[in-house]
């Protein structure tokens, strides 16, 4: 690299190379600054640099200081802002809102205008050239560097020494294991938590689980969602609040005539019309919770999954490739809706491990 | 370059007695006594950078980012990357005595308890999308100007890491207020990670710290959103920057601009100033968003919970393209051997990101194989001048648009009153259809364009003055083209082919080493079809030809690179 490099290319070489930071001929010990005998400093009119003409850079300098003071009251007024108008509420928070953001944004823009009315109408306008050169170092430095690098091995020993070179390596290898050793406790293994849940299992009190109404946690009496076309978002008893529960046990529930329910619906699980799906959409997961009373379509309002509720929750359109897994369902000896056993199948998104569970509860004679 | 002397004609000769104030003079002096800085400001201080306003594009991402830190840190001092269950006890009426997860509560404090706090907020949501937004449409340029050439590859790696990162970064955000919507694109995340072969089951155990959604997701999201992805992202950008720097800028083809100089304005004090404004104007924008236009309002979605969601949830913009391949997608699912391969779920999570980050990764590389092109190059391309290119590109984006679109498949089908299925059923179509037209579309337009501008410098362009000629018969005058759009024009060069490729066909002769077998007929093949000129162009009227020979682009192949 040679030292002016980055200067900019002077045509006329009359005139005196010199760079804004380096010392005059005349002796200077400051980086910035006069020479001690106070000789002026800087470049003279270099080409391609046009200075503006007086006019010009006065009416900028107006506009621009005019800018900056707008600036400057913008600032002050956010600061009273943030004084005067407090928070507190939804009316208050947004009256502050615009407060606080209409002077900041005030002030920037203002300065930012300011800034630009400076460069473009006072600094000069420039049309520099500076040489461009090839990235590659050259052959020498190549070679310097090829050669440095060979003795660097050749003193070292790395490549003769082959026992301190073979245990070097392995000591390396399992170094390189431990930050994935150490992940091991970010979870359990999945064991098999996937399949079940907790509508297999009986109540604390070893009571059949009872349906509840997601939000208020009330039991569903069979004979109170009577009327054709209903549906509810219904969560397991005792674990209305439980995230990870209500992520895969969440149930919606359809009433439809009985001659509306077709052979994909398996009617022992059903009671007195009233039909409960997951559910948890069998695409990825989100609650498909829209549903067409008309054509009986649950729709996911994610990917657009739409199942036919009346038919097994069979997919009629969209990316899901599985129906949602019906619950059976019956209810107890005071009428309330409740959970006959775990679903056939695991609820939600595939997975690897899945395998086709449906088919696999076909073989065994059951309807999934 | 004589002309250059002529624009320092008539400049009013200022001798500089503006002496900096001593105070500034002693501390550089300072700290020039003890590292040194004076030798490396000597060599840069003045650095020359090219002027185009897509030169900028890069620069809202990067001013963005800084925002993201400013405001981003303002946000941890108050929010709490906590999944306990509390209940509500804050200013907003509507939530009060519901049960949430204390990031929701802690978002909803900074939104309504805290000064300037809803402001902040925002303001780091809206400098998300300009950062990504920023991001894209500077890649493009680059893109299309083949800026991405030799030297420049790593950099142009660098960047497809930032902007893979910066997705990643944006979906980790999205997340941390646990409301409703944002719980919406958990889920979703969760099914697809869950949905890969052989690892799903274990990676979202291991993410999520067991079942989904457990209680761990947002304080380790937290840790990447803050620390983890910002952290390299900083990084990556500041070798960017560096890179860039020690590359210096390409520059626009034009009058005096050539592969072995940089035109333009100095460092300092000039392109710092106007960089300065920049940065000025971009916090000026995202501030205003941040104050008149809402964005992820929060407190009206509501706490998170799996059972629910809020029809019509959208993802922000950056991710729609994923939203739109997972809705497109017809339900395949292969099972086999007890084991599961939803392939409606892998194919649009991981194909359409493939390609898109792979071939841009891959592009300057490919490029380099068909037209064994390995010299440098720091003279922008026009589009037009490399048409093989500019139609890849945008059937590139014409691909992201459909999927893009179609992740809002609901709205358009609402809005038009086409039914769902319909606009699922064109998108699928169009997915293949539209990339195709785009590329012949983009590659006639380019064609056209290098004819007009051949035209343009053989027989100049129309004055408007019409002439009587002795037979009696009129013509229009034809002038010479503006000398600064000539000069644009003129730096055209033919795209390089393979050395023997255009002859390798014909030639009974045996082709060159590289060009044979079937992989080697390809290269050549593409080669052909790539490279070469399209539409030369002529200079006709006599202006300026050898000046033009010499300065428009004679001189480029000759002294970089081999
Ligand atoms: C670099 C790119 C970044 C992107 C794309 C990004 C994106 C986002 C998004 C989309 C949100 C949701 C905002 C909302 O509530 O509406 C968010 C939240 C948040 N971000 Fe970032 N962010 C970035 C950097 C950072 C950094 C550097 C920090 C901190 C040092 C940070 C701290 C936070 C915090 C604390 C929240 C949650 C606060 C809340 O939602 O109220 N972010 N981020
Ligand atoms: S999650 Fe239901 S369609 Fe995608």
């Amino acid at each position: 690299m040679t030292e002016n490099e980055h200067e900019p290319e002077r045509i006329d070489e009359r005139v005196p190379k010199r760079v804004i930071g380096t010392p005059s001929p005349a002796e200077s010990t400051a980086l910035l600054g006069t020479g001690d005998d106070g000789s002026p400093q800087g470049p003279g009119p270099l080409p391609g640099v046009k200075f503006q003409d007086e006019k010009t850079a006065r009416k900028g300098e107006r506009i621009a200081a005019l800018c900056f003071v707008i600036t400057f009251l913008a600032a002050i007024g956010f600061i009273a802002s943030y004084v005067i108008f407090q928070v507190g509420d939804i009316d208050k928070t947004a009256v502050s809102n615009l407060a606080l953001g209409g002077t900041l944004t005030l002030a920037f823009l203002a300065l930012a205008i300011g800034v630009v009315v400076w460069v473009r109408m006072v600094m000069p306008k420039y049309n520099l050239v500076q040489e461009r050169h090839e990235m590659r170092s050259d052959k020498a430095a190549r070679s310097y560097v090829a050669e440095t690098f060979a003795q660097g091995v050749e003193e070292s020993g790395f490549v003769k020494r082959s026992l301190l070179r073979r245990t070097l390596l392995l000591a390396a290898a399992p170094l390189g294991l431990l930050p994935l050793v150490l992940l091991k406790d970010l979870g359990p293994l999945p064991g098999t938590v996937l399949r079940h849940t907790v509508w297999g299992k009986k109540t604390k009190a070893g009571k059949p689980r009872k349906l509840v109404v997601e939000g208020t946690g009330a039991p569903i009496r069979a004979a109170d969602f009577n009327t054709p076309g209903g549906i509810l978002s219904v969560v397991p008893e005792e674990y209305t609040h439980d995230l990870n529960e209500l992520a895969k046990s969440t149930l919606i529930l359809i009433k439809l005539r009985p001659e509306e329910i077709k052979s994909g619906t398996n009617i022992n699980w059903t009671h007195d019309g009233i039909i409960a799906y997951s559910k948890i959409c069998t695409h990825v997961g989100c609650p498909a919770a829209l549903y067409e009373q008309t054509t009986h379509h649950i729709l996911c309002p994610c990917h657009q999954s739409t199942f036919d509720a009346s038919d097994g929750a069979k997919v009629v359109f969209g990316p899901a490739a599985r129906p949602l897994p019906q619950l059976p369902i019956g209810v107890d000896e005071e009428g309330y809706l409740i959970a006959k056993g775990d679903f056939p199948v695991p609820p939600g998104p595939s997975f690897w491990e899945r395998g086709d569970a449906e088919a696999e509860v076909r073989a065994k004679g059951g309807q999934a | 370059m004589s002309e250059m002397t002529a624009n320092g004609v008539g400049t009013v000769q200022r001798g500089t007695n503006a002496a900096p104030p001593k105070a500034i003079a002693g501390i550089s002096t300072f700290l020039d006594d003890r590292v040194g800085a004076g030798n490396f400001l000597k060599r840069n201080m003045r650095k020359i950078f090219p002027d185009h306003w897509s030169f900028l594009l890069g620069e809202i991402a990067l001013y963005s980012f800084i925002i993201l830190l400013l405001t981003g840190t303002f946000l941890t001092f108050w929010f709490k990357p906590s999944m306990a269950h509390v209940i509500y006890d804050g200013s907003y009426e509507p939530l009060k005595g519901v049960g949430m997860s204390e990031a929701y509560a802690s978002a909803l404090h900074i939104s309504f308890e805290v000064r300037g706090g809803l402001l902040m907020r925002q303001m780091h949501h809206w400098a998300a999308l300009l950062f990504v937004a920023g991001m894209m449409v500077h890649a493009l340029r680059v893109f299309f100007t083949g800026a991405y050439r030799k030297p420049r590859e790593l950099n142009w790696l660098i960047g497809v890491g930032l902007l893979t990162l910066a997705l990643l970064e944006g979906l980790t955000g999205y997340s941390l207020p646990d409301d409703l919507l944002s719980g919406a694109g958990l889920r979703i995340t969760e099914g697809v990670a869950i949905s890969l072969p052989l690892i799903g089951t274990y990676l979202t155990f291991f993410l999520f710290g067991g079942e989904y959604p457990g209680t761990d997701i947002i304080s380790r999201f937290f840790t990447l959103h803050v620390l983890l992805i910002p952290g390299i992202l900083l990084a990556l950008i500041t070798a960017h920057m560096i890179l860039m720097w020690v590359q210096k800028h390409t520059q626009m083809p034009g009058k005096g601009r050539t592969n072995t100089n940089v035109v333009g304005a100095p460092f300092y004090p000039a392109f710092m100033a106007k960089a300065g404004a920049y940065f000025l104007f971009t916090f000026a924008v995202i501030a205003g968003l941040g104050t008149f236009a809402q964005i992820n309002p929060i407190w009206l979605f509501g706490p998170y919970t799996p059972a629910d969601i809020s029809a019509g949830s959208q993802p922000d913009f950056y991710m729609g393209f994923l939203e739109g391949a997972l809705r497109l997608m017809p339900a395949w699912e292969i099972n086999f051997l007890g084991y599961t391969l939803p392939l409606s779920v892998i194919i649009p999570a991981l194909v359409p990101m493939g390609i898109i980050m792979t071939g841009l990764a891959l592009y300057p590389f490919l490029e380099q194989w068909v037209t064994g092109d390995r010299r440098e190059h720091h003279v922008c391309d026009r589009p037009r001048n490399n048409p093989h290119r500019t139609a890849i590109g945008m059937s590139a984006i014409s691909f992201y648009g459909v999927l893009w679109l179609l992740g809002a498949n609901d709205e358009i089908s609402a809005k038009f009153h086409i039914s769902l299925f319909v606009t699922t059923l064109v998108g699928r179509v169009m997915i293949f259809v539209l990339p195709a037209i785009t590329y012949a579309v983009t590659y006639s337009i380019c064609i056209g364009l290098q004819r007009k501008d051949a035209e343009v410098i053989g027989h100049g362009v129309e004055s408007g003055v019409i002439k009587r000629l002795p037979s009696g018969e009129y013509i229009e005058i034809h002038v010479p083209a503006a000398e600064d759009i000539a000069d644009h024009m003129l730096d055209k060069k033919p795209v390089p082919m393979l050395p023997g490729a255009d002859e390798a066909e014909e030639r009974d002769g045996i082709p060159p080493k590289s060009m044979r077998g079937p992989l080697g007929k390809l290269r050549a093949k593409m080669s052909r079809a790539y490279g070469g000129e399209k539409i030369a162009i002529h200079q006709g009227h006599g202006h300026g030809e050898d000046e033009h020979a010499a300065v428009g682009g004679g001189d480029d192949q000759s002294s970089i690179g081999r």
